[in-house]
């Protein structure tokens, strides 16, 4: 029966890579949120549909929920109010009772995997195990990106191609029998020729293929994405789902074939099967709605916390003193809610101090060139394309190297002469790594990122100055629109300090291949200093200054911009260019730093807490070094805890929060209503956040609710593949997400973004931008606008802002850090239920 | 001096126990108690050695404690103490106590960190009754508890796919050189009528005229010898299960599979150097061996893509050359080459992750596009089949399929009658037929007594044989086992005149303890799952830890743990096979052989792997 085909393989190529995951080699680890695929429906529709198709564990166990209610993490009230938004006032006994007591089938099987299943109960043959270790070996061999000392034969013609010349020339093959050594051969070979003898019924082609590549979704994903983003590998390789499709089906034709000779049945031939629309609607569950009450009721338990802290420091706020004396020193930092406890931290030591949070790119967006490299780093957020390069020069020292990495030790003869000489010298160096763990050039150093000597190249020189389409630095023009951008965008516009520091942050960890997502993301995964110090230089020029005048912002001459790094995991900050500070400045720049250097006391040993090794009772400095020992040290698989227990996203004036203690959980925007009356500014604030803010914090949640399949599991087995992701062993799937290490810590509730603006201006900036209202309208943040004058909370729900009110009543307060965070509890064990009882309530403070 | 030897070898068996009494939770109390151990055993090794260096470095021989005597048999340990004791022993300290500091941060809050520290002392313990061992049985006991503890490092996370298969690949292979060295074991034991002493071993003169009297035994027991050490050593064609065994947490795998547990196959052949040092066949086949696993295990090492893949090849073809150094004789090179190679792939092991960023890095400044090289003709071709071959890791693993499991299961699945109602019935009838026999040896003719106990031994060998393929039933693949060891016995018993009751009884008391509470647990989880099968593996430890663990100690005690009463029984039964009951020898063999995979296999496929309830989140089988 040979009708026109229904099955398209142009859709299903593009149904799966919407579906595969799609992170791409781990040096550019960009935080996005984990079910991406399923981001057009709301939030709780999706998750349980991603669930049911493929499995995934869509929020913690229901039993989790009810001990966090019986340990009081989850509130009574907030619970009663959940159910009765969601069910109606007199549903509440009935509701509550069933999700603290009923009994439900909490059994998932999932849609995906059902009809490959198919071989083992038909043929008796387990067809992955024998087709998978060779087939990630070919691909991990083919994509490598210099591990192998020899690659890949002829990888220039594309997967296929090549596997093709390599068999040609070859006196041996993958294949073992004949027909698939010979449809290979075949260049016109198509994915239903194929479909047609493994499977025989083109009603089940486009299943098999879903179960098929998401039997390996690790491989599959990162072939899709190098296909669709070749730029993301150093080393070109062409590759394409397609071809991995009709390579994995001749390998499981052949494996068939040397088992059961060429005459068996495909496997849905004559099937009693049904064929299963993996993607058809799914019914509504009792269990949904009671997992849908009690993730609310986590996450407003929290919320409802935070929004009382806020509210009642507002109004303390609105009965003192307004009157704001000139600022010590201003201080730019990224939003990042790692960044929060320094900016407390550095506002308690100088009290007259004025600190910003801003996306740590700082609004420059280009390429970087480090001195002598072959490549460009992007330094904005993902989404953006930069026209840009900022090339360094004049660097005088020498990179280092480690002879105990090279690949010389792993051949014959020169592994030979390693064991005698560098075996005795890696025995020595075993004993410094533990005793005495030091900064190597193995270990990923932010601060090596740029060369603290070296110049950039800011300015443009000539609009012909270009470098592969890129223009060579930023015109003054070009510049000033960019300042003016930002010092707007923070309502940083007048009474500015005789130093403003623009501080970005980088993270160094010690044998991590994850390192890349503990920097900053808004500069794609990297440090941001380059940035720092580019947009310190462009304030700072005086043709520049010039232009901002006319367009209202005067930057006094005495004012001068200082970049700077901050190291979120040894702490530790590194100050660019200072020697263009004027005499008056100098002096006060080495009282700030002081200044800096005991906020990083105070940051070290609020981090210090989470931290096991590290008692936070000893003496601050001890715990500075420690803290500092960890991010150089190889044993240890926690350098810092990275985005983990991200809640909030805070846009708004610093007085916002100011009084605050947070607990590193808030990602903080400077925004002042006052200045952007009409939301115009606050429209570019906004549209980053779901992708930024959002695309860490679901991440986060999805790694942490199914840590084995959204998540890459615990990394201490973790095997480098090729360089360009982890697999558990030597012949698994790559492992995408976070790893455990990573997100033990974190509750898994959905980003709070606070914004304080008038309702009906908050609603019009979100919708004048469907991908950013998206991010809104289907819940996958939460939004809450915070009346400017009266301090009312309104919250964002289907479409509208609804006034709320605070249940919380007594907030906590603290009169000295200390004794907060020496009184902190650990955690007995990283479940869940241990695991949120580190986490502090909200307090305020003076 | 010598008096001191004993403590060496116990200290960590002592830390071991000590480790047991602290629950999960209290980190700090099992790594103390761990660093305690080792450090006070690398202390003490140091010192030890250094006096030992200082006063005249004589070699030491202690006979240790007697497990069983009888007018012809004597059990017993014995402690030794060279300079390859003394360079191993400070080697092992070194390693496992730096590497135990490094772990005890790196595995911090993780699940198993008990289990970890618990197992990481139990090999070390296993380590030094090799290194300190003075006569094969110890080796052997300390060899067996390699493999158990590397069995349980491998499968360290267990709620996973692939560490379990692995770990039963890994264990069945080992169980091949264990089968070879109890069968070096058996022989020797007949050749020289009592349990050599590696001591007596240096005696040329003894040694020369022993091998000229049993020139073609004596073969036997050095090809034997020789195959242990290169599984152990994961020599060509035994390489494939090294980088696959690369499972736990890459501290166990620094600790095991970099350096200590590989480098024991140079160990034993090391050891027994003085026996076979005169043979020119064994010293070609290992060095035969040697520059074969070099060539290949390096080439295989050159297109490995992934990290650790590539350090086990590339220390694989290092230790080919040991053989081949060993060989020559040239064993203080040997030496320096082993302490470097350890160390190094030690080292290169735990800073593994920290290859991706110091690599790409490496390449953001320094990368070359791949200039290609024009080839044609036969350089073409012969570049693209080694290339192939290596990345298929010349099909070693297709080979031990097609020659090792397949027949084997083959042979299994033919075997199905052998569980119906009548055969039992049958074999029931059989088997007291044999203990009347047994209780009137004397009045049976002789003929029909050897033919029997061939009989029992060969019905022994089918039931493990059956037990190994069954899939349908848990309990019933228990049972065959059982069963099976019940004929063994029989059979041995039947044969041998000497062998007496007690004999049985001590080998019986063993296995019966260990194979009632393996059912009473088989029963209890029947009781809660209704249905126990072996279709797959059904992961029930998520929901039965303690059963679990019983089992598995159970599993142990059935598969003779060291110590258990059952291993001195299996060692008695070997030494009442003759040097020419061939039959009896291949069908014992190979039923000691299958039994503990059997066995093993019911506790991976009941209890480990990825849980079969789908309400909680588990991971892919491709992890």
């Amino acid at each position: 029966m040979e009708n026109i085909s229904s099955f398209d393989e142009m859709h299903l190529l593009h149904e799966l890579k919407h579906y595969l995951p799609s992170q791409t080699p781990l040096k550019d680890f960009i935080h996005h949120n984990s079910l991406h695929a399923f981001q057009e429906m709301k939030f709780f529709d999706a998750i349980f549909k991603a669930s049911t198709i493929f499995g995934y564990q869509a929020t913690l166990p229901l039993q989790d929920f009810r001990s966090l209610y019986h340990i009081g993490r989850i509130d009574d009230d907030v619970l009663s109010r959940v159910i009765a938004n969601r069910k109606g006032v007199e549903a509440i006994e009935a509701w509550k009772s069933n999700c603290l007591h009923k009994q439900y089938d909490e059994v998932n099987v999932p849609r995906i995997g059902l009809l490959r299943q198919e071989w083992k109960r038909k043929y008796k043959i387990d067809v992955d195990n024998s087709v998978q270790p060779l087939l990630f070996r070919i691909l991990v061999g083919y994509l490598d990106q210099g591990i192998a000392h020899t690659s890949f034969p002829a990888t220039g013609l594309g997967f296929l191609d090549s596997i093709r010349a390599l068999e040609q020339n070859s006196f041996t093959s993958f294949f073992t029998s004949s027909r698939a050594k010979q449809l290979l051969q075949k260049s016109s070979i198509t994915i239903a020729e194929l479909l047609e003898i493994v499977v025989g019924n083109e009603a089940f082609y486009e299943q098999y293929i879903f179960d098929q590549q998401f039997s390996h979704r690790g491989w599959s994903g990162i072939v899709a994405t190098v296909e669709d983003r070749p730029e993301t590998l150093l080393s070109p390789k062409k590759i394409s789902l397609h071809d991995v499709i009709v390579f994995e089906l001749l390998l499981e034709i052949d494996r068939l074939d040397t088992v059961l000779g060429e005459l068996w049945e495909p496997i849905a031939k004559d099937s009693i099967l049904k064929p299963i629309d993996l993607f058809a609607s799914i019914e509504e569950q009792e269990f949904h709605e009671i997992l849908k009450i009690w993730q609310e009721a986590f996450e407003w338990s929290y919320y409802d916390e935070v929004l009382a802290g806020i509210q009642q420091l507002k109004m303390q706020n609105s009965t003192g003193s307004t009157t704001t004396p000139k600022p010590s020193f201003q201080a730019l930092f990224c939003i990042d809610e790692r960044e929060c406890s320094l900016r407390r931290h550095i506002e308690s030591t100088v009290p007259s101090c004025e600190t910003f949070g801003t996306p740590g790119f700082f609004s420059v967006e280009f390429y970087f060139q480090a001195f002598g490299a072959k490549f460009y780093d992007k330094l904005c957020p993902a989404p953006v394309t930069p026209q840009y390069l900022i090339k360094e020069y004049d660097v005088t020292d020498a990179r280092k190297h480690d002879l105990l990495y090279t690949s010389k030790t792993h051949q014959l003869a020169t592994g030979f002469l390693s064991s005698l000489t560098f075996g005795f010298w890696a025995g020595f160096r075993l004993i410094q790594t533990i005793f005495k763990p030091k900064m190597s050039p193995a270990i990923s150093n932010a601060f090596a990122h740029m060369n603290l000597q070296g110049k950039l190249t800011i300015e443009n020189t000539s609009l012909e100055d270009k470098e592969n389409g890129l223009q060579v630095g930023f015109t003054v023009d070009e510049m000033t629109s960019r300042v003016a951008a930002l010092l707007n965008g923070i309502a940083l516009t007048k009474q500015f300090a005789p130093i403003v520091y623009v501080v970005a942050h980088g993270s160094s960890s010690a044998n991590n291949p994850h390192h890349g997502a503990h920097d900053c993301g808004a500069c794609s995964g990297r440090p941001g200093s380059v940035n720092g110090r580019v947009f310190a230089a462009m304030a700072n020029h005086p043709k520049v200054r010039l232009q901002l005048q006319a367009l209202g912002i005067f930057i006094p001459e005495s004012t001068q911009f200082v970049g700077a790094l901050h190291d979120t995991a040894a702490d530790e900050m590194e100050y660019y260019d200072v020697a263009i500070l004027n005499d008056e400045n100098r002096l006060l720049h080495i009282q700030n730093v002081t200044a800096f250097e005991h906020a990083l006391d105070l940051n070290a040993k609020e981090r210090s807490r989470r931290f096991a090794s590290i008692d936070t009772k000893q003496d601050i400095k001890k715990i500075r070094k420690a803290i500092k020992d960890r991010s150089v040290s190889l044993f240890e698989p926690r350098p810092e805890l990275g985005h983990g227990t991200n809640t909030l996203c805070v846009v708004g004036k610093r007085t916002l929060t100011k009084g605050l203690f947070l607990d590193r959980r808030a990602f903080l925007n400077s925004y002042d209503y006052e200045t952007d009356p009409e939301g115009k500014f606050l429209t570019g604030i906004m549209r980053p956040l779901g992708p930024v803010c959002g695309g860490i914090n679901l991440e986060y949640y999805f790694s942490r609710v199914d840590n084995q399949k959204l998540g890459a599991g615990t990394k201490l087995p973790h095997n480098v593949m090729g360089l360009i992701g982890v697999a558990n062993s030597s012949d698994g799937d790559l492992r995408a997400g976070l790893p455990w290490q990573m997100i033990e810590v974190h509750d898994p509730l959905r980003l709070m973004i606070i914004v304080e603006h008038f309702p009906e201006i908050v609603l019009q900036v979100i919708k004048s931008d469907t991908s950013m209202y998206e991010w809104f309208i289907n819940e996958w943040v939460h939004l809450v606008a915070i009346h400017p004058e009266s301090g009312e909370l309104f919250y964002f729900r289907k479409g509208n802002f609804v006034h709320y009110e605070t249940l919380a009543k007594d907030i906590h307060f603290y009169k000295d850090v200390h004794t907060l965070l020496e009184g902190a509890k650990e955690m007995e064990t990283n479940h869940i239920v241990h695991a949120t009882q580190e986490n502090l309530p909200v307090h305020l403070y003076d | 001096m010598l008096v001191v030897l004993q403590f060496l070898v116990f200290l960590p068996l002592l830390g071991f126990f000590l480790s047991l009494l602290f629950s999960g939770q209290k980190e700090r109390w099992i790594s103390t108690v761990t660093f305690g151990a080792l450090g006070l055993h690398l202390l003490l090794v140091i010192v030890f050695s250094g006096l030992w260096v200082a006063t005249d470095a004589e070699v030491l021989d202690l006979k240790h404690i007697v497990f069983y005597k009888e007018d012809t048999i004597e059990i017993y340990l014995d402690f030794y103490f060279d300079h390859f004791t003394a360079v191993f022993s400070v080697l092992g300290a070194f390693i496992t106590f730096l590497v135990a500091i490094f772990s005890s941060f790196y595995l911090h809050r993780d699940e198993g960190y008990k289990r970890f520290f618990n197992t990481l002392l139990l090999f070390y313990f296993g380590y030094n009754v090799v290194v300190f061992s003075g006569n094969f049985e110890t080796l052997f006991i300390g060899w067996e508890f390699l493999g158990i503890t590397s069995f349980l490092l491998i499968a360290f996370y267990r709620d996973r796919y692939l560490p379990v298969k692995n770990a039963l690949k890994t264990i069945s292979l080992y169980r091949v050189g264990d089968v070879c060295l109890i069968l070096a074991l058996w022989m020797s034991h007949h050749l020289w009528h009592e349990n050599i002493t590696f001591i007596k071993l240096n005696h040329v003169d003894l040694v020369v005229a022993h091998i000229q009297e049993h020139y073609y035994f004596v073969l036997f027991i050095i090809l034997m010898l020789v195959i242990a050490a290169a599984i152990k050593s994961a020599q060509i064609p035994f390489s494939s299960w090294l980088p696959r065994a690369m499972e736990g947490p890459t501290t166990s795998s620094a600790v095991f599979y970099g350096s200590l547990s590989v480098h024991l196959g140079v160990f034993l052949l090391l050891r027994t150097y003085p026996y076979w040092e005169t043979i020119g066949v064994a010293k070609l086949l290992i060095i035969a061996i040697g520059v074969i696993t070099a060539l290949i295990a390096s080439s295989i090492a050159n297109v490995q893509a992934s990290v650790k893949t590539q350090i086990a090849y590339s220390s694989i073809a290092q230790i080919g050359i040991m053989f081949v150094e060993v060989a020559m004789g040239w064993h203080t090179l040997v030496l320096m080459h082993l302490v470097g190679n350890a160390l190094l792939r030690t080292y290169q092991l735990l800073v593994s992750p920290s290859v991706l960023g110091y690599m790409i890095h490496d390449q953001f400044f320094n990368f070359q596009p791949k200039e290609k090289i024009a080839q044609t003709g036969f350089s073409l071709k012969w570049n693209s089949t080694i290339y192939m071959l290596s990345l298929k890791e010349w099909e070693m693993d297709r080979l031990f399929m097609l020659l090792l499991w397949r027949p084997v299961k083959w042979m299994g699945r033919k075997l199905n009658f052998v569980s119906s109602k009548w055969a039992i019935v049958i074999l029931v009838i059989v088997y007291i037929t044999g203990l009347v026999a047994f209780s009137f040896e004397e009045q049976i003719p002789q003929q029909l007594d050897e033919d029997i106990h061939l009989l029992f031994g060969f019905i022994g060998l089918i039931l493990v044989l059956r037990s190994f393929v069954e899939r349908d039933n848990a309990i019933r693949a228990w049972a065959l086992i059982i069963f099976s060891q019940f004929f063994n016995v029989l059979s041995i018993a039947l044969l041998n005149d000497k062998y007496e009751y007690q004999e049985i009884l001590l080998y019986i008391s063993g296995l019966l303890i260990s194979a009632v509470i393996g059912l009473v647990c088989l029963f209890k989880l029947k009781a809660k799952e209704r249905k126990i099968d072996l279709q797959s593996f059904y992961g029930n430890v998520y929901e039965y830890p303690i059963l679990s663990f019983v089992f598995l100690m159970s599993c142990l005690g059935f598969v003779s743990l060291p110590f258990t009463p059952s291993f001195i029984g299996i060692d008695l039964m070997f030494s009442h096979i003759h040097k020419h009951e061939y039959l009896l020898i291949i069908f014992t063999a190979l039923g000691f052989l299958l039994l503990e995979i059997a066995v093993l296999r019911i506790y991976a496929r009941l209890f480990l792997g990825p849980h079969s309830k789908l309400y909680h989140p588990v991971a892919y089988r491709s992890s």
